[in-house]
């Protein structure tokens, strides 16, 4: 009995988590692995190693077209997502006040809503109110989904911020705007550059409602999606996919050592001055 | 300044007033909030509200027709195709939030109870391929299970069978594989800070009292993680509902889905009103059975103390 208490969590669990990472990552992992074979269809055993699929991808207008697009979407909407996560992060983290969770609860709406139901009902009004669909459209749905994320990462890096080193600011004659930007703002700079990176990474690879909100400029998803239709194609969809992957992965990796800096830093400050 | 507020007697007292309501912290509070919520309102509310408003008119050739009417509902309920993808999506939305739960839960509680210097780095492991577009997800699904596919050719050349099975892909299995892989990441997050939540007294004052390491774990662990598991349960189902690129990559017609009715009304078929009764039902119906989830788990949390 003390024998199998101590097998129990001590060896099945991390066997248990090491399958489910595998799970978890194996089929990502076959995107990379035929976007390197010879054949044309993901298959094994593998053909041969080749960098092909890869040498046609700079040779595809298309592709450029929707890889500037999805630039131009990304940058814009997290920015903008970030402007409002901020401003919201900063409210709900700094000041009571009623209806703090309502408020709160709404503009994280979104990330529990079907996918479907953002995208038809902007479109809907969209089109009601005469506006035609563009980027720009697109812009405004991708803001409208990355402002929860946006909204996650800054109250944690907002969260564990000492007050009182504003307090001193303003006690030593520091205007707010003076305090704001010379005392808050470095502290949260982290924070702010990962709720960046999360937003663009979350354009970047959002699908559905660019999908339904786009007139007829193609992000880089709605590109692979087209191109889906062809078997032919894969490959190269293949070798696009892994290089958004990687684009992906680095973004998240940088967002999340800059999280790590944040939260260590106002801790610190936190601690020195307790 | 204008004549008008100079003229008004009161304007001395109420600048000091005014002054220290500006200040207060409800107003402050509100005003950095003002254009998040205001962005909200605009582009989730009202379009939302529009969506309802549609779902009680009708179309009419070209236009729409505004007077009040029930048949778009009467059609979403009624009409075997859309009762049947309704239920086929809540099917598939509760059976991968079950799986996903289940299969999240001890790798959370490994994360939690057993990963010492390393929680954030599992973390971020676990949520890495999360980050990677949905879209590559499941597409890789598709490579895995196609006829064609690494699961097919594999298996052959490992001689376990001799021609692919074209039972693995297009078929509501497929679907559910593919939403319980997309979707394990965001279970395991709740369920993982739920589980750090609890004191780690209560577990050992139960061991002290004799409990066993299972008995310890159903009586206090599981039941005080409950929250956690509510919130996985839901944010799985109520977005898996509503998915669209899962059914139509993997899904064949055996997979289809109600969004892939809705896309189709606000696409070719172009009936907004019965697209938005087809979505108000399907948020009406996943809200009543998140619902129920709630309480079903809650009931089982009072009854395992």
């Amino acid at each position: 009995m003390t024998a199998m208490r101590r097998l129990l969590p001590g060896r099945l669990l991390p066997a248990y988590a090491f399958l489910y990472v595998v799970f978890l990552y194996l089929p990502v992992i076959f995107l990379p692995i035929f976007s390197i074979n010879t054949a044309a269809t993901p298959k094994f055993p593998l053909s041969g190693f080749t960098l092909k699929w890869y040498h046609d991808l700079p040779r595809t207008p298309a592709l450029l077209d929707a890889t500037w697009n999805s630039l131009v979407v990304g940058v814009s909407a997290s920015i903008l997502s970030t402007v409002l996560g901020i401003l919201a992060a900063r409210s709900i983290t700094r000041y009571r006040y009623p209806g703090r969770r309502a408020i709160n609860g709404l503009i994280m709406a979104p990330l529990v809503l079907p996918e479907i139901i953002v995208a038809i009902s902007l479109l809907l009004v969209i089109l009601q109110l005469g506006l035609s669909l563009s980027l720009f459209t697109v812009v405004l749905g991708h803001v409208l989904v990355c402002v929860p994320y946006s909204m996650t990462v800054l109250t944690a890096g907002f969260e564990g911020f000492d007050r009182s080193l504003e307090e001193a600011s303003a006690d030593l004659g520091e205007s707010a705007f003076g305090t704001f930007r010379r005392v808050t703002l470095p502290m949260v700079a982290p924070a702010i550059i990962s709720s960046l990176l999360v937003c663009f990474t979350i354009s970047l690879d959002e699908f559905l409602i660019a999908f339904f909100l786009t007139g007829t400029e193609a992000t880089l998803p709605i590109y692979i999606w087209g191109q889906l239709r062809f078997a032919a194609k894969l490959p190269g969809v293949l070798a696009l996919g892994t290089l958004l992957l990687v684009a992906s992965f680095l973004l998240m990796t940088i967002a999340e050592i800059l999280r790590r800096r944040a939260a260590r830093r106002t801790q610190n400050e936190g601690g020195l001055h307790a | 300044m204008t004549a008008a507020a100079e003229g008004s007697p009161a304007f001395g007292m109420t600048r000091a007033r005014r002054n220290a309501l500006l200040q207060s912290e409800p107003v402050q509070g509100l005003a950095l909030i003002s254009p998040t919520l205001v962005y909200a309102l605009i582009l989730l509310v009202l379009p939302i509200l529009a969506v309802i408003a549609h779902s009680f008119w009708t179309k009419n050739y070209l236009t729409v027709d505004h007077t009040f009417t029930l048949e778009n509902y009467r059609l979403a309920l009624t009409e075997p195709i859309y009762r049947d993808l309704l239920w086929r999506s809540l099917y598939i939305s509760l059976t991968v939030s079950f799986f996903t739960v289940v299969l999240a839960y001890p790798i959370a509680y490994f994360i939690s109870f057993h990963g010492g210097r390393h929680k954030s780095l599992w973390l971020f492991l676990i949520t890495i391929p999360f980050w990677t577009s949905y879209l590559l997800r499941v597409m890789s699904w598709k490579v895995i299970l196609g006829y064609n596919g690494v699961l097919n050719s594999g298996l052959m050349g490992l001689g376990i069978i001799d021609e692919p099975s074209t039972a693995l892909l297009y078929n509501s299995t497929a679907v559910i594989i593919t939403l319980t892989h997309a979707w394990a990441a965001f279970a395991i997050l709740p369920i993982f800070v739920s589980l750090e939540k609890i004191d780690r007294t209560l577990v050992e004052a139960a061991t002290d009292l004799g409990d066993g390491p299972v008995r310890s774990f159903l009586r206090v662990t599981l039941p005080l993680s409950a929250p956690g598991i509510i919130s996985a349960a839901l944010i799985v189902m109520i977005p898996t509902v509503g998915d669209y690129v899962t059914p139509k990559l993997v899904g064949g017609k055996d997979g289809v889905m109600i969004a892939n009715a809705i896309q189709a009304q606000f696409g070719k078929a172009s009936n907004w009103p019965l697209g938005a009764a087809l979505s108000v039902t399907t948020m009406l119906v996943v809200t009543l059975i998140a619902g129920a989830t709630v309480l079903i788990i809650r009931a089982a949390q009072r009854l395992a103390r």
